[in-house]
């Protein structure tokens, strides 16, 4: 009996992705736990690790095929004994999971290999992450018939049961469209939030540019998800900022000598750590002193966090990654640092695992190393504060009523002001500032 | 620390389920009563006209016994004084049964008539409500007057009968429930006054009983409240039984006689008659227990005789709580019961689900039989929906034509965009056993499909539900 590999799903969430390649060729023996191939996310590589033992008889799904829809039969394992070469691609029926119609002969070779957009694997609107929605059979209905993702929909029946109320709210609220669910979002979009303002259409913004003019670069999964994730955050998020300047001298002073104290491991010192592992620690126990800041909003409830998880914005190539050190106020220095490198090489790569990015209860975005002096942040929902932190440079500054020079860094909060008001935001500036300008209090 | 947790005043079905769920819930309750455990329904409403009613039925049955291939040797006769033994016996069965469930449950039980001092205060007083006969007694360890306290106070008070001015009921030539169902003679002639649920079971028992029965409507058609072609059906059934049907008129004035009525009567025209008949019933509504209760004097919200409550049945006083027919309309007792559970539920902090009043199934126990839930084609219509109907007749039911060749029609309303059941009406034998199939359609959100989907079992009467649902999609079978 020939086993079917599926697409699988790297998160909650996640409706297709790229398969960017295969690490087996067809005829290869597979035993269970070889890596068999990659698949691409707009956030991550993941690898396919093989479940069943046997033969790959065939590829159906080539690498490089953008948009594979979760579940979709990707290739086929002869069992032992089987014929690997007499198993052609899963027609319909059979073990595939109720394809739908199958192809047209409009060529042969389609027959064989049908086109990757062929045919979703189930007919209904169930599967983002392969969770059943709980849905009336009415709501089912008025969801589809108006392209809405039962997914993106809260309950409000017995159970969490979706019922018609809730879909003709979403329908009203204009969420939960069926294609903004195919990014790991971490949060759903809420269906009762007020309509977002769309920009000007593709046609629209093309006009105003001599045709030839300019090249056309199509969005990867990436960018949308920062453009979409943005947008809703600005357009949802009330904004609030506050800055404040950060006397850095003693904190470079004690990186030094924390550097230099390093053992060494493998003729290399064993950790080296940067200003922004420093800051990341000090927001960290910034929010431990100030709990109250450490929340996320929901249109019901407040989340107050038990742990301070920070997420640190990571540039690379076509966009940016905001990897999560967890419960950073418990970890050393030399955690934080040593944690951080491992996660930007990997973000870098998109070898980061969904756990990985999704989630925090803070972020910091650091461009001190382009030498901007300051900058204010977008929050990024479930966050409530964000903190954009400038590069630390010599000014003058007053001091005793004397001009002095000082190492400053100017740092701006972003809070979510429904969640964060302006006072305790400045709360936890001030708390952070504490930190960063007695440094030693971080080692205790 | 108050008495109680909850006292909940008036032991009907809204109360004394109230009581019960309190008391699962933990709390301390205690319920108050001034004249007969398990109120008007098991006393004095829906349980004992059901014993009527089904005399009635088997006298029927045994007057055509010759159709079933039967022969009635020696007498076969109405006792009336029987028949209205028995129906007595089955309220008390009923109200010992509340009896019972009050002392397993530990609710206290507190005789006589409450009235809210303050929040979370009531005083009870001996009963000044003459009580109907035949009645009982209170249950032997119930608490007397006095003030108590509770933290909640549902009012589950109920209703009675409305009365119009100039044609008050008297107990003798006109009648409500009360004496309706005890009748010590039965009347040659009677005008029934009203063709809601109370009005046309009435004219339904006393026509089956051989008496000559005239219903006076002031709406053009009987049983209001369902769909016309419902009401149209029914009164071409009960017209064929011999009752004379009048709507569209209404009731000017009543002139009583020594042992008879004679009601003055004019239609929508202006066109006048007089019929004179033994005994009149009024069945003209009934009106919510909102007096005597100290609700003005806490402030407590009225609006037309009921009791303004939210979604979860909280007045606009802290701590006070309406249930039931006192809590308005649709007065059944279903929904009493329904609310009684929200309510306390809810006191609970248990988030139970608001009721939905369109989802409130209503059964009338005429001949033959009327149920229904969710909108009528009209007000589905008024409500703006594009609708489908479907409609399916029982003489194409086997089982139906097995019983023996009773007619009936089931109609269900689907929003034609997205398949949603707005309602379904039956007219028909067993249709009150038959339309929880449609409530629990209506509640899960079912649409067509899923009812076309489900098998109903061969041979029943069921099937003209189906055959009604694949009508309105024009893929009825055995039509």
């Amino acid at each position: 009996m020939p086993t079917n590999i599926l697409m699988p799903a790297l998160s909650p969430t996640m409706e297709k992705g790229n398969l960017a390649k295969w690490l087996k060729k067809e005829g290869d023996t597979i035993k269970s736990g070889d890596i068999i191939a990659e698949i691409e996310t707009d956030k991550a590589t993941m690898e396919v690790e093989a479940v069943d033992e046997g033969v790959l008889a065939k590829i159906v799904v080539p690498e490089g095929t953008a948009d594979v829809a979760v579940n979709e039969v990707i290739g086929v394992i002869a069992g032992e004994g089987e014929d690997a070469k007499s198993i052609s691609a899963p027609a319909a029926g059979g073990a595939a999971p109720a394809k739908a119609e199958a192809p047209k002969a409009e060529a042969p070779a389609a027959a064989a290999a049908p086109a990757p957009a062929a045919a979703a694997p189930t007919a209904t609107p169930a599967s983002a992450g392969g969770s059943r929605a709980f849905a009336s059979p009415l709501a089912r209905r008025i969801a589809k018939d108006a392209g809405l993702d039962l997914n993106a929909i809260k309950g409000s029946g017995p159970h969490g049961r979706i019922v018609e109320k809730d879909v003709e709210a979403a329908k009203k609220g204009g969420g939960a469209k069926a294609a903004s669910a195919a990014a790991a979002a971490p949060s759903a979009p809420k269906p009762a939030a007020a309509p977002l303002a769309s920009g000007p259409s593709d046609e629209q913004v093309k006009k105003l540019f001599e045709p030839g003019s300019y090249e056309e670069v199509p969005h990867d999964g990436m960018r949308k998800t920062i453009a979409r994730r943005l947008t809703e955050a600005k357009q949802t998020v009330p904004h609030f900022y506050v800055t404040v300047d950060c006397e850095l001298d003693a904190l470079l002073k004690l990186r030094g000598e924390l550097n230099a104290a390093a053992p060494e491991k493998d003729g290399k010192p064993a950790y080296k750590l940067s200003v922004n592992d420093m800051v990341i620690k000090a927001l960290a126990l910034a929010l431990r002193a100030v709990p109250d800041a450490n929340v996320s909003w929901t249109d019901n409830t407040m989340l107050k966090h038990k742990h301070a998880d920070v997420g640190v914005a990571v540039s690379i190539p076509g966009g940016l990654i905001t990897p999560i050190i967890r419960d950073a106020c418990h970890k050393s220095l030399s955690q934080i640092s040593n944690e951080m490198k491992d996660m930007a090489a990997r973000a870098k790569a998109r070898k980061l695992k969904p756990e990985e990015y999704q989630g925090g209860t803070t972020a910091v975005s650091n461009l001190g190393m382009f030498g901007v002096k300051d900058f204010a942040a977008i929050v990024n929902p479930p966050h409530a504060t964000i903190l954009a932190v400038g590069a630390g440079e010599q000014r003058v500054i007053v001091k005793g009523g004397q001009p002095a020079v000082a190492t400053v860094m100017s740092v701006t909060l972003s809070t979510d002001h429904r969640a964060v008001d302006g006072a305790l935001g400045a709360e936890l500036l001030a708390a952070f500032k504490g930190y960063i300008e007695k440094p030693m209090a971080m080692l205790v | 620390m108050a008495d109680y947790d909850i006292i909940v005043i008036g032991s009907g079905p809204g109360g004394y389920i109230a009581a019960i769920r309190a008391a699962q819930l933990g709390f301390r309750t205690a319920i108050v009563e001034r004249e007969h455990l398990a109120g008007i329904c098991s006393n004095w409403g829906c349980i004992p006209t059901k014993a009527l009613l089904r005399s009635a039925e088997i006298l029927h049955y045994g007057q055509h016994a010759k159709d079933y291939g039967l022969t009635l040797e020696g007498s076969f006769k109405a006792d009336l004084d029987a028949i209205v033994k028995r129906s007595r016996g089955i309220a008390t069965r009923m109200n010992n049964g509340v009896q019972f469930l009050m002392k397993k449950n530990k609710v206290d039980v507190i005789w006589g008539e409450a009235k809210l001092t303050k929040p979370g205060t009531i005083t009870v007083a001996p009963t000044k409500k003459p009580a109907m006969q035949p009645q009982t007694p209170p249950p032997k360890n119930a608490k007397g007057e006095g003030t108590y306290t509770a933290d909640h106070i549902i009012v589950a008070t109920g209703a009675r009968p409305r009365a119009l001015p100039g044609i008050e009921p008297d107990g003798k030539l006109i009648w409500t429930y009360f004496e309706s169902m005890v009748p010590a003679k039965m009347p040659k002639s009677l005008l029934v006054m009203g063709s809601g649920a109370i009005g046309i079971e009435f004219a339904s028992f006393y026509r089956t009983m051989g008496v000559e029965v005239t219903v006076v409507e002031v709406l053009p058609q009987v049983v209001p409240v369902e769909d016309a072609e419902i009401g149209a059906f029914a009164r071409k059934a009960f017209e064929k039984q011999g009752m004379k049907i009048i709507t569209s008129a209404k009731v000017t004035k009543v002139e009583k006689g020594a042992d008879s009525v004679t009601a003055h009567i004019e239609d929508e025209k202006g066109g006048k008659q007089t019929i004179t008949a033994d005994r009149m019933i009024s069945a003209v509504g009934v009106v919510g227990n909102i007096e005597n209760l100290g609700l003005e004097a806490l402030g407590v919200k009225t609006d037309r005789g009921c009791i303004v409550i939210d979604d979860l049945c909280r007045t606009n006083v802290k701590g006070v709580y309406a249930i039931g027919d006192v809590a308005g309309p649709p007065m059944l007792a279903h929904k009493a019961e329904h609310e009684a559970v929200i309510c306390v539920e809810a006191i609970k902090g248990l988030h139970p689900h608001p009721m939905d009043k369109l989802m409130i199934p209503g059964c009338t126990y005429c001949h033959p039989q009327i149920a229904s839930v969710g909108l009528t084609e009209a007000k589905a219509k008024a409500a703006g929906h594009e609708i489908k109907v479907g409609r399916f007749n029982f003489v194409a039911n086997g089982k139906a034509v097995a019983l023996g060749g009773d007619s009936g029609l089931a109609k269900t309303i689907f929003d034609a965009k997205t398949g949603k059941l707005l309602g379904a009406h039956l007219v028909g034998p067993e249709v009150t056993e038959l339309i929880q199939g449609f409530v629990v359609a209506m509640n899960l959100e079912t649409t067509e499909e899923e009812l076309m989907h489900t098998i109903f079992p061969h041979p029943t009467l069921s099937e003209v539900m189906k055959e009604s649902v694949l009508d309105a999609y024009g893929k009825v079978l055995n039509a």
